[in-house]
């Protein structure tokens, strides 16, 4: 008889962190205690507080401890297992409670509160590797019923009513997308699965895939039946080892349940999944070149129409939705279409997962309703900024996408309101930034991405990013003018106009939307020669100040010898010599160096 | 991409019965390129020209073509890695978190650029996009290692373990 189940995150940041070992732990000590039989571990996917990981949970208590290291695990299961007391100095503390009040249970904390998982459902819940698991949290069920119940034409009936929109970025309607490739009447079909998160920052996908890899399984066998297709492909980053192992699991598990294969659930419908594994290359997260590379090419876009639905992999109409939008499919079917429709906004519903980074105390994976503002994120769920520094500006959609400023906090999070201030919603990341991040290094990093992941065949985004890459190198040097900046922003609406695939055209926008809400920022480069936050190494000085006792440390340090002065009395550095290593800073013992 | 080798190519006989095997079970599916590829790597850990040609001669794909396709993703090498694969995430979560100033460190510390790998095959370097890691960042890995919450004046003494080895 079980009395204890014990979840233990085996997601990426968790495993990062040690969770092998912990779980190796717990089992060792739960044999030596003789509990193995009464207490059960289960390794789960991603609980979405990464910051915090290793993350275990305790039921029935629901006792949420974190940071486990395999030190505590004795003491936990001597005092909590044996005898029934939670060991509270392990549990996660709320980091919003000023009052250091600690939580026993798991929803009742800041982080959880205000989400509402749709698409992460599993995740932390049930054993991914399990289908066992996956079928008793209602798993397939919702296949079962599309197969068995509903027409293909009802299936894409409530995909459509559900107002479900694709979460890979853009936002085109689910629904109308299955119907337009359902009416393609060609005999062979795929459908396809966009696993390949290019966003550097972002891993939503990543945690679906490894906490609940059989709802991918499922939503896919959905979409086959739906729009006609016999076979489908996951394209998923080879980054992402965990993943795809699981993902394998999941398939092999579901053919031998005969969930996929020939006559699945005694039907006509036959349908199998293959994995094809990306090789890293943002582009390829572009559908056209995705379906390029699985064919065995350089991942190049190329213009459409043909749009996928008539000429897709090998040629063949396809069908390609991302990871999250798959994951919504099952939900869908089982609640309904008008429960999917009551979440969210007028023009965006359901819920988003967002990857929350940067500079924000509880890093990590939240899900929120469409409509929940930024502030919401940032402040309640996410903790704040730590080390009491100002919130400068979120970026999302990644080297697409844009950034609010702290002007903005109060903007509602849904692709239309996003859209509207110059951001979009994307796949996802969401990072965010403090007064110490300077904008213009920010667009710089963007572009130095676009830079190097720009495939190359078309001018505008291969020569035209590296020349706006050239201009912010520029302004962070303190090389450039005023009319620098205008032809910088030219520069921008013409790639974004001439571009051949979805990620040239949108190139720009990281550089687009810092300069509209921090001009200022980049007229301070321009005309002032300094960075504000004091990141652009060309722009900065190291300087001595009073409170220099005359020690020699750093002029004896400085590897250049631009530092001098006499014993006791003030040091001096020479800004021609200065390398700006800072070396000179990090030594001083009485805070006398300063940087400007 | 990377760049070209100079290391003189020392595959073996089984290495090869392995990729010839790997070409086999490839042979008849749709798109196979990609797939040996990834496995070829995985057996030589790169993909010296040699191993392009016998995959070019077993697919009957041209070795223009693979090469195309070989250049053009990120993770297909034409130098052999170090020993020690050290790669720095770069990704924004830990860009914004310093990560280029580990990045720096390192570089400081064994003398290699990234996409370098040091005279004595010990050590090589590479800046990688997200590794998915991001609530732990910055990050970075030294084979299959993962090293978060990273300082600058950590990465010393982390190094030094793997001098020492």
């Amino acid at each position: 008889m079980i009395r204890n189940h014990i979840l233990v995150c085996g997601g990426t940041g968790c495993t990062s962190s040690g969770s092998q070992k912990v779980i190796e732990a717990l089992n060792t000590e739960l044999a030596n205690n003789n509990l193995q039989d009464e207490v059960k571990v289960v390794m789960t996917g991603c609980f979405g507080l990464c910051a915090l990981g290793p993350i275990m949970i305790v039921y029935p208590e629901g006792a949420f401890y974190s940071r486990v290291a395999p030190e505590m695990i004795p003491e936990i299961v001597s005092e909590h297992i044996i005898k029934g007391r939670v060991v509270k100095k392990y549990l996660y503390t709320d980091t919003t409670d000023e009052k250091g009040i600690e939580h026993d249970s798991l929803s009742d904390t800041d982080f959880y509160k205000k989400q509402k998982r749709v698409a992460l459902r599993n995740c932390g819940v049930i054993n991914p590797e399990n289908i066992d698991e996956y079928i008793a949290y209602d798993g397939y069920e919702a296949l079962g019923k599309v197969l068995t119940e509903m027409t293909p034409a009802e299936v894409i009936q409530c995909i459509k009513d559900s107002g479900l929109r694709g979460r890979g970025g853009a936002g085109f309607p689910t629904g109308l997308k299955w119907d337009l490739a359902s009416r393609n009447k060609s005999k062979i079909k795929y459908v396809c699965c966009n696993a390949d998160e290019g966003d550097p920052g972002a891993f939503m996908d990543r945690s679906v895939l490894e906490g609940d890899p059989h709802a991918i399984i499922e939503a896919m066998s959905i979409a086959a039946y739906a729009v006609g297709a016999c076979k489908g492909f996951v394209y998923i980053r080879a980054e992402y080892p965990i993943a795809v192992r699981r993902l394998q699991i999941a398939i092999n598990q579901a053919k031998e349940y005969g969930l996929l294969g020939e006559n699945i659930f005694g039907t006509d419908f036959s349908f199998d999944i293959e994995i094809r594994l990306g090789a890293g290359a943002f582009v390829c997260g572009e559908e056209t070149a995705l379906m390029t590379s699985i064919e065995g090419n350089r991942g190049e876009p190329r213009p459409r129409p043909p749009f996928p639905s008539d000429k897709g992999i090998f040629s063949i109409p396809t069908m390609n939705n991302n990871v999250e939008t798959y994951a919504n499919i099952p939900q869908i079917i089982l609640k309904g279409a008008d429960w999917f429709a009551s979440m969210g906004t007028e023009k965006s519903k359901g819920t988003k997962v967002f990857a929350l980074g940067g500079k924000i105390v509880n890093t990590g994976l939240v899900e929120i309703p469409m409509g929940t503002t930024l502030r919401e994120i940032i402040e309640d769920i996410g903790g704040g900024i730590p080390n009491g520094k100002k919130f400068k500006a979120a970026q999302t959609g990644g080297p697409s996408g844009g950034c609010i400023p702290a002007s903005l906090i109060d903007t509602p999070i849904d692709y239309d309101s996003l859209a509207a201030i110059g951001s979009m919603m994307g796949s996802g990341g969401l990072i965010v930034m403090d007064e110490d991040n300077c904008m213009v290094d920010i667009a710089k990093f963007f572009l130095e991405f676009t830079v190097d992941e720009s495939c190359g065949k078309c001018t505008p985004c291969r020569i035209g990013t590296k020349r706006l890459l050239e201009y912010l190198e520029k302004i962070t040097e303190g090389k450039a003018t005023m009319q620098d900046l205008d032809d910088l922003e030219e520069l921008c609406y013409y790639i974004k106009d001439n571009a051949l695939c979805g990620l040239g055209q949108t190139a720009p926008n990281p550089i687009l939307s810092t300069l509209r809400y921090f001009k200022d920022e980049y007229i301070a480069h321009v005309v002032d020669k300094k960075c504000p936050a004091g990141v652009c190494k060309s722009l900065m000085q190291y300087k001595i100040t009073d409170a220099c006792k005359g020690c020699t440390l750093c002029a004896r340090k400085c590897p250049v010898g631009a530092i001098s002065g006499a014993v006791k009395e003030k040091h001096t550095i020479d800004p021609a010599k200065c390398i700006k290593c800072g070396v000179c800073m990090a030594g001083c013992k009485f805070n006398a160096i300063i940087k400007e | 991409m990377s760049k070209k080798s100079t290391v003189p190519f020392r595959g073996t006989k089984e290495q090869e019965a392995q990729l010839r095997e790997l070409i086999d079970k490839y042979r008849n599916v749709d798109g196979p390129l990609m797939p040996v590829l990834q496995g070829a790597q995985e057996i030589y850990g790169y993909l010296p020209i040699e191993v392009q040609k016998i995959i070019s001669e077993e697919l009957d794909i041209s070795l223009e073509h693979i090469y195309g396709v070989v250049t053009f993703y990120a993770q297909f090498s034409l130098a052999p890695k170090g020993e020690y694969q050290i790669a720095v995430c770069l990704g924004t979560a830990c860009y914004v978190k310093g990560s280029g100033g580990i990045l720096d460190k390192i570089k400081e510390i064994i003398g290699v650029e990234v996409g370098e790998c040091s005279p004595d095959g010990k050590f090589s370097l590479d800046a990688t996009r997200c590794i998915g890691a991001c609530g732990l960042a910055p990050v970075m890995t030294i084979n299959d290692e993962v090293f978060g919450r990273l300082t600058v004046n950590e990465i010393p003494d982390i190094l030094a373990k793997y001098v020492n080895k």
